[in-house]
């Protein structure tokens, strides 16, 4: 029996949105799947060696839960990001979620494939060294060319 | 019930518990009993649905004072 397969496009870099990712990849190789996840735009920062600058913002997010209510004026300054940041990882933590760093390690061990897209490496202009190493950098097409034989595809 | 091997994921989230029992079952063989103690009552759905995706036999699953215990016979 050949293994079932899932796609997920990866296109937002925040601590929040990093996780749905890295949880249903690192799952769904777990099972069994083959994944590949292809990570573009701001969804290249889940790829750097260091994630510490993965944050998680409450300005314009009024679904996010917090402690006390707190006017946007105040949402707005310094400091703030790195506080909500700070304090989302102590609930996770708390919770006994898994880091960031934890599950994209899981998901490499599972050979999960990360693909970079290049485009987006090169608008931006990042150094590659940024990148941890066991990545694949490609296109659209390239990705296409799995996506259009799997069982699951996601964009987040 | 025997086991072979048993892993403690108290305290973790989804999906860990999951992903310690594929990595538990690993370097086990065939046939063999894993013993899963886990306080996510989320596992409870994961771990039945990991059994049917991939094959392994959930024999049981015990809840004790919000401590789940699971025995997976490995495919």
């Amino acid at each position: 029996m050949s293994s079932k397969k899932m796609a997920i496009i990866a296109t937002k870099g925040t601590l929040d949105m990093a996780y749905p990712p890295f949880i249903l990849a690192s799952t769904a190789a777990a099972l069994g799947y083959e994944v590949q996840v292809f990570f573009t735009f701001y969804g290249l920062q889940l790829l750097r060696k260091d994630l510490s600058t993965v944050m998680i913002s409450p300005l314009a997010n009024p679904a996010m839960p917090m402690p006390v209510p707190m006017p946007v004026m105040v949402q707005m300054l310094p400091g703030m990001e790195s506080m909500a940041t700070m304090m989302m990882k102590q609930k996770l933590k708390k919770h006994g979620v898994a880091s960031l760093q934890e599950l994209r390690d899981l998901c490499l061990e599972a050979e999960v494939k990360f693909i970079a897209c290049q485009m987006t490496v090169d608008l931006f202009e990042f150094d590659k060294s940024e990148f941890i190493d066991n990545i694949e950098y490609g296109g659209a097409a390239m990705f296409l060319g799995f996506a259009g034989d799997t069982d699951i595809c996601l964009f987040v | 019930m025997n086991f072979d091997k048993e892993f403690d994921a108290s305290g973790l989230s989804c999906p860990l518990p999951i992903l310690k029992t594929k990595k538990a079952l690993a370097d086990m063989a065939s046939g063999q009993v894993l013993k899963l103690v886990a306080t996510d009552c989320g596992a409870v759905k994961d771990m039945q649905a990991f059994a049917d995706q991939t094959g392994n036999t959930l024999l049981s699953t015990e809840e004790a004072n919000g401590s789940y215990t699971f025995y997976m016979k490995k495919k």
